[in-house]
């Protein structure tokens, strides 16, 4: 681990992993006694011990492999000198670390690999950062007497000769070099990319003197090869070799801050690594509870944006959308946006204004905009993206279990048996996530994928699916309802769990229901295109594997019965008891950084923080007695529902903090309509957005990096966010909405975020222990962490349901309105890619364009064939809604009669083609069927071009008065 | 919003109730609209409803008078 220049005993590398045992075993090293858990080897225990023995080949993140033998110590009683990175400890050993024939034996190991390295350390990227100096100075290397005949770093020899063993620097990924002159060959990045990662991307060709290090296959290099840049192997190279672009320009980092990724939902831990306040790189934090040291390559590199060009830093206001822009002040911006919407609202009524929180945001300022909106605006029109997200898991999972939580921390997959995967893609959505489960999958844990797509997920290196049941899009319950059907009708339920935690009548009405012939998987074949055979053996497996997890995304939810499959897949849960314990649950892999705190923080219309709903007396009083004034009991708008509102004319101001919807939100159209109907659009973001181009009033957001908070992750665990920088824009986003919310008489006096939490503490049961000091002891906690759970809850629902008996629903199949037809014959499903994150406004202004850098349509052989479309050809994709143009892709990845793409990208807006169908309880939009057509096309759609000219003309700022 | 649209809506509501156990099924979906709806929808649906509520299910319909009533 190249930590060496920010050390903290903390993030001292131990050598090798942790062992998990619990026996406890006793030894001396160095005359001092050692307790250490069995398994841990002796260089750990040197470590926990404060002694440091020399290494080149161990790091803690992956098993030893013992080949520098530079960390060789004695033992008493055993012969020789035994590698300690490789040797267990056992009872009573006693190891000296340090003696005269151990001291030569490390001397001339360090000879030997000093001899083929460059001696340019003054100039080397890793300067101040490299193990193989750090180790050469504690060996005592003086002077290296070995006159190497071939080595590896020379470009040429003495004569001018090339020399064939030199091999030029790889610095084809955008973020980091592979420069194989100063590589010892120790594998610790070879072993990284298998173990840490699972990509196994790296290889050692080669044998002994002629060994390097290889990405992909001959003539591959780390662009081209399976790589996904996820960073892992650059942490765990001793030298230079594998170093980050971004400390070769900028030197190295002299101080750090702890923070979280603010891209997807895993939250992962970081360490920002800074120059004054120049941000050198971003290294995945080992003690992070949800990432325990890995990372991707968002979260690792893709932080460029904070420093791109097109950020704006100064707020912009505008009478009507067709004006240009015009540059203000502070004070200017913020008065004139009050008295906008306090005159909307004196002409149109209380409720003709709303507000929509983002899931990127932190809950502070989630917190902060739907207080604003319930307590200034005086109504509850507000809404989070995590509408169009996962509004179906909080309906779902509160009406079967009571709490709309996920139940497990990340960390249970390390004991799950049998893993159902649905409706997610985690190596692209996920991926950290994804490397901790494909560790448990090469450690003989089975999974059944659950999947219009061949995801990859579903067979890479070293992991194969046992069961990929290939469903038609939109028919998830028939699926699920099918899987209950067998486990029920073959009687593999966990009948003891059921009578216990869940109520008996209740299920034997369920039981009677889902084992009617209807549900058998024979029958339902015919809908969902799945082999019944592999259906029921797949049911088999989860119900009498051990334990069983469910993983699931926005492929359950984002459906006409998103809430249906919730429900579906909690019942599955139940009855095979798979729920209150390590390894098993209901596990929403939620989209972004804080969706889970989004719908904590009380940012749907319908649910003050902490799920309670507007129209409960005693809860309105709690939040009245600190707010002050009244809380409408009635529910508000949700984002559809303002939309709608807007186009009837009875909704015409909307503070939009941090959110795309135009684009991503379904049927353009419909959002474009909405927008321009209103009168007071106020985005508030990094960058002119596509809702942007409808703005009256835009307030410049400051990132992630530039202010304090919290986000709450997948696994409800809320962790601390640090400002490392001053904000760009001058304000961190929690002080804009205050002041937005003074200008209109709140009369706010929060100086820090943590006053925001401690008042959701003081309001929000399931946080009442939560404060900023306790999260800087502890690291992060998951909530409910309260009194009862003074130390959180990592898993849910250990001795009962929070609802108290866990409640089975019937969970009928109904088939989509969205239907094929003679004029749309093939299915759209959509999703996402690695590199790119939601509507790519970040991502996009950073170097991972070079892996995504548009939206392509996956089609099946047969169905570009009927179509005489060819691999890489733009093709015109329509739906009822609307359509437009983008480049085919041929891919058996998808099953005839469905097509596939992402929305990463503005030029192709996917969702001109979704259309307005949702989930029955939430209004959750179908984005993951639609019917369309796809033909060659012969250029943009009229409607791309439209679009384009529009945001061009909207786009346009008033160069700023002299 | 359609009466289309919300039409749809109120139905897709009344379809998962009708396959629940619950005694009083329009009690349940009328439960659901007070819930999630905001008085504007159910306003609209009330001037649906009025004249003659066009394309709702009858559950649905059952519901939506309850609701507005
Ligand atoms: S690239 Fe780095 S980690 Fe990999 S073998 Fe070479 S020195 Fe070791
Ligand atoms: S960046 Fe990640 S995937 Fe790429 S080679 Fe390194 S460890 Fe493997
Ligand atoms: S995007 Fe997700 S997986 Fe990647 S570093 Fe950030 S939190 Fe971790
Ligand atoms: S560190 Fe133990 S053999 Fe290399």
């Amino acid at each position: 681990m190249k930590d060496f220049i920010i050390p903290t005993s903390k993030d001292m590398d131990m050598g090798t992993p942790a062992s998990k045992s619990t026996e406890m075993v006793t030894l001396t090293i160095d005359g001092f006694d050692v307790t250490v858990p069995e398994g841990t080897s002796v260089m750990r225990a040197s470590a926990e011990a404060g002694i440091q023995v020399p290494k080149l080949c161990a790091t803690d993140s992956v098993e030893a492999f013992g080949s520098c033998r530079l960390c060789v110590v004695e033992i008493e009683g055993r012969r020789g000198t035994p590698a300690s990175c490789t040797t267990p400890v056992t009872s009573g050993m006693v190891v000296k670390t340090q003696s005269s024939k151990v001291k030569k034996i490390r001397k001339g190991v360090m000879e030997l690999y000093i001899s083929d390295h460059p001696l340019d350390c003054l100039t080397c990227s890793a300067n101040g950062d490299c193990e193989l100096q750090d180790m050469a100075g504690m060996v005592g290397l003086r002077d290296v007497r070995y006159e190497a005949v071939a080595n590896h770093f020379e470009a040429r020899d003495t004569s001018g000769e090339a020399n064939a063993q030199f091999i030029p620097k790889d610095d084809s990924n955008p973020y980091f070099t592979y420069d194989p002159a100063k590589c010892i060959v120790c594998s610790r990045c070879v072993r990284a990319c298998e173990e840490v990662q699972g990509t196994f991307a790296l290889t050692i060709e080669g044998m002994g003197f002629n060994s390097r290090v290889s990405a992909g296959a001959g003539g591959d290099d780390f662009l081209s090869s399976d790589c996904v840049s996820c960073g892992a192997c650059v942490q765990a190279c001793p030298t230079a070799t594998l170093q980050e672009k971004s400390v070769i320009e900028m030197g190295t980092p002299e101080r750090s801050v702890i923070t979280t990724c603010a891209y997807c939902g895993v939250g992962c831990s970081f360490k920002a690594e800074l120059n004054g306040d120049d941000l050198v790189r971003m290294v995945p934090y080992k003690h992070g509870e949800a990432n325990r040291g890995h990372s991707c390559v968002k979260g690792r590199f893709a932080w460029g944006y904070a420093n791109h060009s097109d950020r704006i830093l100064n707020p912009m206001i505008r009478d009507k959308i067709t004006d240009p822009w015009k540059e203000v002040s502070w004070d200017e911006a913020i008065s004139y946006t009050a008295k906008r919407l306090r005159d909307l609202q004196a002409k149109h009524g209380v409720k003709s204004i709303g507000g929509i929180t983002s899931s990127r945001c932190t809950n502070e300022e989630t917190y902060l905009v739907q207080k604003m909106i319930r307590s200034t605006f005086g109504n509850n029109n507000t809404d989070t993206c995590a509408r169009v997200c996962h509004s179906p898991t909080g309906y779902g999972l509160k009406t079967t279990f009571g709490t709309s939580a996920g139940t497990q921390n990340f960390d249970s997959v390390e004991e799950t048996d049998v893993v159902i995967i649905i409706g997610a893609n985690p190596t692209d959505g996920h991926p950290v996530f994804a490397s901790r489960l494909k560790k448990r999958l090469r450690q003989g844990a089975k999974l059944i994928v659950i999947d219009p797509r061949r995801t990859d997920i579903v067979k890479s290196a070293h992991i194969e699916a046992q069961h990929h049941l290939p469903l038609l899009p939109g028919t998830n319950v028939a699926v699920m309802s099918s899987i209950a059907h067998v486990i029920v009708t073959e009687g593999l339920m966990d009948e003891e769990f059921i009578r216990t935690r869940c109520d008996w009548d209740e299920f034997a009405h369920y039981a009677e229901f889902i084992s009617d012939p209807r549900h058998a998987p024979e029958a339902t074949a015919m809908l969902t295109g799945v082999d019944p055979q592999e259906l029921r053996a797949a049911a088999k497996l989860f119900a009498t594997g051990g334990n069983g997890s469910i993983y699931y995304g926005l492929g359950v939810t984002e459906h006409s019965q998103g809430s249906t499959t919730v429900m579906a897949i909690a019942n599955l849960a139940m009855m095979t008891g798979n729920l209150g314990k390590n390894g098993v649950g209901v596990n929403p892999l939620r989209g972004q950084n804080n969706v889970q705190g989004a719908c904590d923080m009380g940012s749907f219309p319908h649910e003050l923080p902490g799920y309670r709903h507007v129209s409960d007396d005693a809860t309105r009083e709690v939040f009245e007695a600190i707010w002050g004034g009244k809380i409408d009991p009635e529910p508000g708008l949700r984002i559809p529902n303002m939309l709608d509102a807007a186009v009837d004319g009875t909704f015409k101001g909307l503070y939009c903090q941090g959110e795309d919807i135009l684009q991503s939100d379904p049927d353009t159209k419909h959002v474009q309509a909405g927008l321009a109907a209103m009168e007071c659009v106020i985005v508030h973001d990094l960058f002119l957005n596509e809702t942007a181009n409808y703005a009256h009033v835009f307030l410049p957001g400051s990132t992630f990096l530039e202010k304090d908070g919290t986000f709450t992750n997948a696994e409800r665990r809320i962790n601390r966010v640090r400002k490392v920088m001053a904000p760009k824009n001058g304000y961190a986003d929690w002080e804009i909405t205050m002041m937005l919310a003074n200008a209109m008489d709140a009369g706010w006096t929060y100086t820090h975020p943590s006053q925001i939490m401690d008042e959701i503490a003081a309001t929000t049961p399931g946080f009442a222990n939560v404060n900023y000091e306790m999260l800087e002891t502890r690291g992060s906690v998951q909530w409910p962490c309260n009194d009862d759970k003074p130390d959180g809850s990592p898993i849910m629902h250990v001795d009962g349901f929070a609802r108290g008996k866990g409640q089975f629903i019937i969970t009928e199949y109904v088939a989509t309105d969205e239907k094929t037809g003679p004029r749309f014959p093939l299915l759209l499903t959509t999703g996402r890619t690695l590199s790119q994150y939601n509507v790519g406004a970040q991502t996009r202004r950073t170097e991972n364009v070079v892996w995504h850098e548009e939206d392509v349509l996956e089609i099946h052989p047969h169905d570009a064939e009927v179509r005489g479309v060819r691999d890489g050809q733009y093709v015109r994709l329509a739906s009822r809604a609307g359509e437009t143009q983008l480049r085919a892709k041929i891919t058996d990845r998808v099953s005839t009669g469905v097509v596939y793409t992402t929305f990463h990208h503005p030029d192709t807006q996917a969702n001109v083609i979704t259309t307005d169908y949702s989930d029955w309880a939430t209004n959750c939009p179908e984005y993951k069927v639609t019917a369309v057509q796809v033909a060659l096309s012969n250029g943009p759609s009229e409607w791309q071009e439209d679009y384009n000219a529009q945001a061009a003309q909207s786009r346009r700022i008033l160069p700023a008065a002299e | 919003m359609s009466p289309e649209k919300m039409t749809r809506m109120a139905n897709q509501i009344a379809t998962f109730f009708e396959s629940q156990p619950d005694a009083d099924k329009a009690g349940s979906v009328a439960a659901h609209l007070k819930e999630f709806w905001e008085p504007r929808m159910l306003e609209k649906l009330a001037a649906h409803l009025k004249t003659g509520g066009e394309g709702l299910s009858p559950l649905a319909l059952e519901a939506s008078k309850r609701v507005t009533a």
